[in-house]
């Protein structure tokens, strides 16, 4: 680590008016932004402002259309990753650039240039993790490991190579709140050694924890350059958005009364090589309420959803009532008859055909009700279901009736989890819903699920996000591992018993061990 | 030479050129690319290679003339799939049928002429001991080749710093991608190296197996190596032991058929690729996926630039 840096000297990287077009659409507009040496710099912006492409740009991923950039106040082309790495620029991944049947030390020397060995790189590993407590595995398979594991592997691959700019893409939406804290434990310790941070989050408490500026990016424009301790949450958050945030309101009184699902031990075996097993899992949830399921990713939620929307079928029917009725037997059509409706995690060729329409989309669940007789297609009912769901959830199409995949990931998410709503579900099960979506349309995402609760549906939603699961659930739970903690209510829960609860760790074992 | 010598030195020269194709199609698969079209690629490797071992009189000429004429289909095939990122799956298909016609057009002068057989090396002392002497140390060169050959790629993979990238590439193109590796770079040479692996193994059919050339000659043994590298489960050693097996399994049917056990000999003939069938019906049961495929096996790859 390059400790000493004079503090008056000129920037270590200065980028400016950065452009880049895609077709008609400018994902950076002219961006200027400098960052001193030993800075923690954040990066602020909805998704679809243009940070990632940014980044992108500055790490030789991608090549601006206009702009410059200087490094220790030297204009630079950055062709390549490896020019980027070679200058000192280390990038930490949202989605891990990982290899999942490759051992952690392979994952490491993959990157590294030709003159590490497997064996220099173990050496290095053992250093690395011990000074600055990142424990891995030189020899363990990278699909083993858990999500935090995985962004150690990214961490240490960067710092092997001395990086004077360590750049982080969302780190924290995969970690629980205990892994996150020790990324910044880690973070503040590389920064005090000189190595400058850029951190892009669209988290404002991570930020204003972490850092003492930061520039707000909003559709591809900087909007701002501000010290996110000086201003509040919602001052950033309306920078971020362009107008000011509501939040979710739930007033309407709610009395949850009847079991619209009740799931009583069900456990199933792996379905792949790569899976969770579930345990004997309970759960009841009652219509007018939300209930909400917390975990880190890969501890079940997949195969939950899968179970609860009959995808995957139950050892016996009793282990899955819908509305009363056993159904852990049924067809995912039969359970959506009995008045269910199911919104998985991976909006486009699970939720969403990418290829077809909207109005064809609409068949995937309105087939077993509405827009299909004897077989053939309504279409014209298909159209009219579509625009109604256009209309009603705001979702911002590029013509009359586009294909999925031309929706942004936000719309598209409006659009399928409208297209369930739209049914009047008496039950509605969402896995992840809004996972990646920009905040304005995550606010009209949440308030719906919150509607349509208050209209006396039950809703059931799994999450990664806790935040969210704090401001929407009446009740909620914890999966760890494919088995499922009690629920309480929402006001029983603190989010240091939540993140304890994620790692699997128990009330009685503490804090400081789960680290 | 007794007769269970015989069939052992039988069952080695019909191993053989699977080993090399399959062996080719392991690395081409290993960078993350599906190329169906092995069966195309031999067939040329077989015409090219006899009509240039004729021509010339030379055996070494045709071996190269082999490895070119499957290499330069492989270069077709990863213009469309690297170039145009086109689908692998069609587009291999495609050089099948593109490779068993072009190659009866260039063989259609040669069919009729006959190559002597090449001389086997042999090792002195090693070779004279009883059953295994002439079995292991009494091969043409092409035999200790493709077993070198083997043990190569083997190395390579697993061992080379070149061998780490080409893996990563497969497992994932876009975190190789992401991470500055040579994605479309490495996975033409991968593709190169299959084409020439696949018209090597062609022309040791026409130069050492047959001697002849006719066409459509390779009678499915292109499909053959293909199901030979989802069989070994994308791994060397297993390549070889595979190989061996489909081997083994064409020439003991046609014993088989001679010795008339009443079966029709149609039935027999099936037997190798009915063992295709099997293998991974059997290893799709226990493992529930193919194990050890590479992640993006067959996935086309477009980089954001």
């Amino acid at each position: 680590m390059k400790a000493d840096v004079p503090p008056s000297g000129p920037p270590l990287v200065e980028l400016k008016g950065i452009s880049k077009r895609y077709g008609d659409l400018l994902a950076n507009d002219g961006i200027d932004l400098s960052i001193e040496p030993g800075e923690k710099h954040a990066l602020l912006g909805e998704n679809g402002a243009g940070k990632s492409t940014l980044v992108k740009i500055l790490y030789g991923v991608i090549e601006p259309s206009a702009g410059e950039i200087r490094w220790d106040g030297r204009p630079v082309t950055i062709g390549s990753p490896v020019e980027a790495r070679a200058l000192g620029l280390g990038m930490v991944f949202q989605h891990f650039s990982l290899f999942d049947e490759l051992s952690v030390a392979e994952n490491i020397a993959v990157a590294l240039s030709s003159d590490w060995s497997l064996s220099t790189v173990r050496e290095k590993l053992g250093e690395i993790s011990r000074t600055y407590g990142l424990a891995l595995d030189a020899d363990r398979a990278v699909w083993t490991l858990s999500a935090g594991e995985r962004q150690r592997i990214e961490i240490v691959r960067c710092l092997l190579q001395n990086p004077r700019l360590l750049i982080l893409d969302e780190p924290t939406s995969v970690l629980t709140p205990q892994e996150a804290e020790h990324l910044f434990t880690t973070l503040d310790r590389l920064s005090a050694e000189g190595c400058s941070i850029l951190y892009i989050s669209h988290k404002l408490e991570e930020v204003r924890r972490l850092c003492r500026r930061a520039t707000i990016l909003r559709a591809g424009r900087v909007v701002a350059t501000i010290d996110p301790r000086a201003s509040s949450a919602r001052e950033i958050a309306a920078l971020m958005v362009g107008n000011a945030v509501g939040e979710v309101r739930s007033d309407a009184p709610h009395h949850p009364q009847g079991e619209a699902l009740r799931v009583s031990n069900l456990s199933l075996p792996p379905a792949g090589l790569h899976g969770q097993a579930l345990r004997d899992i309970n759960l009841v949830a009652r219509a007018g309420e939300i209930v909400g399921i917390a975990g880190v990713a890969g501890n079940g939620q997949s195969e939950l959803f899968a179970a609860l929307s009959g995808e995957r079928l139950a050892d016996h029917p009793d282990a899955i009532a819908i509305n009363g009725k056993p159904s852990g037997a049924m067809g995912i059509d039969a359970r959506r008859r009995l008045g269910a409706a199911f919104v998985p995690e991976e909006r486009l060729g699970h939720s969403a055909a990418p290829t077809h329409r909207l109005s064809e989309n609409t068949l995937i669940s309105h087939a077993a009700t509405e827009v299909s007789r004897s077989g053939f297609i309504l279409m014209n009912a298909a159209k009219r279901v579509a625009r109604s769901i256009v209309q009603s959830f705001d979702v911002r199409t590029p013509e009359g009736d586009p294909q999925a995949r031309k929706l942004s990931g936000g719309n598209l998410q409006k659009f399928v989890i409208g297209r369930e709503i739209i049914r009047k579900p008496k039950l509605l099960i969402v896995d992840q819903p809004t996972w990646g979506v920009d905040a304005g349309a995550a606010r009209l995402i949440r308030q719906a699920l919150v509607d349509l609760a208050r209209e006396g549906s039950a809703v059931v939603v799994v999450s990664q996000d806790l935040d969210e699961l704090f401001e929407v659930a009446d009740r909620m739970a914890v999966i760890h591992q494919g088995t499922l903690s009690p629920l309480k209510p929402i006001g029983e829960w603190t989010k240091e018993a939540v993140g304890l609860k994620m790692l699997g760790v128990s009330q009685a074992q503490g804090g400081a061990h789960a680290l | 030479m007794t007769v269970f010598e015989a069939i052992l030195l039988t069952i080695v020269t019909a191993s053989t050129p699977l080993l090399i194709a399959a062996l080719g199609e392991l690395v081409t698969e290993r960078s993350g690319v599906l190329n169906l079209g092995v069966e195309g690629m031999m067939a040329m490797g077989a015409a090219c290679s006899f009509a240039a071992a004729v021509t010339f009189d030379s055996t070494l000429l045709g071996v190269v003339a082999g490895m070119l004429a499957g290499a330069l289909m492989a270069a077709l095939f990863a213009l469309l799939v690297l170039g145009f990122a086109a689908n692998q799956t069609g587009s291999g298909l495609a050089l099948t049928i593109l490779g068993l016609g072009l190659s009866g057009l260039i063989g259609a002068p040669f069919v009729g002429a006959r190559r002597d057989p090449i001389a086997p090396i042999d090792i002195p002392g090693l070779s004279d001991i009883p059953v295994i002497g002439r079995l292991f140390f009494e091969q043409d060169l092409f035999v200790y080749a493709s077993i070198a050959l083997t043990i190569v790629v083997a190395i390579y993979l697993v061992r080379t710093r070149s061998g780490l990238t080409l893996r990563s590439i497969g497992e994932n193109h876009t975190s190789a991608n992401a991470l500055g590796l040579p994605v479309r770079q490495v996975r033409f040479w991968a593709i190169l190296f299959g084409g020439a692996c696949a018209g090597l193994a062609g022309a040791y059919l026409a130069l050492v197996y047959t001697r002849f050339w006719s066409p459509g000659m390779t009678a499915g043994r292109g499909w053959i190596a293909l199901a030979l590298v989802v069989f070994a489960a994308w791994r060397p050693g297993w390549v070889l032991v595979g190989a061996y097996i489909f081997g083994a399994a064409t020439v003991l049917q046609l014993h088989a058929q001679a010795a008339q056990f009443g079966v029709p000999s149609q039935v027999l003939s099936a037997v190798p690729y009915l063992a295709t069938i099997l293998a991974l019906l059997l290893l799709s049961i226990r493992h529930g996926r193919a194990i050890g495929a590479p992640g993006s096996l067959g996935a086309p790859f477009v980089p954001d630039r």
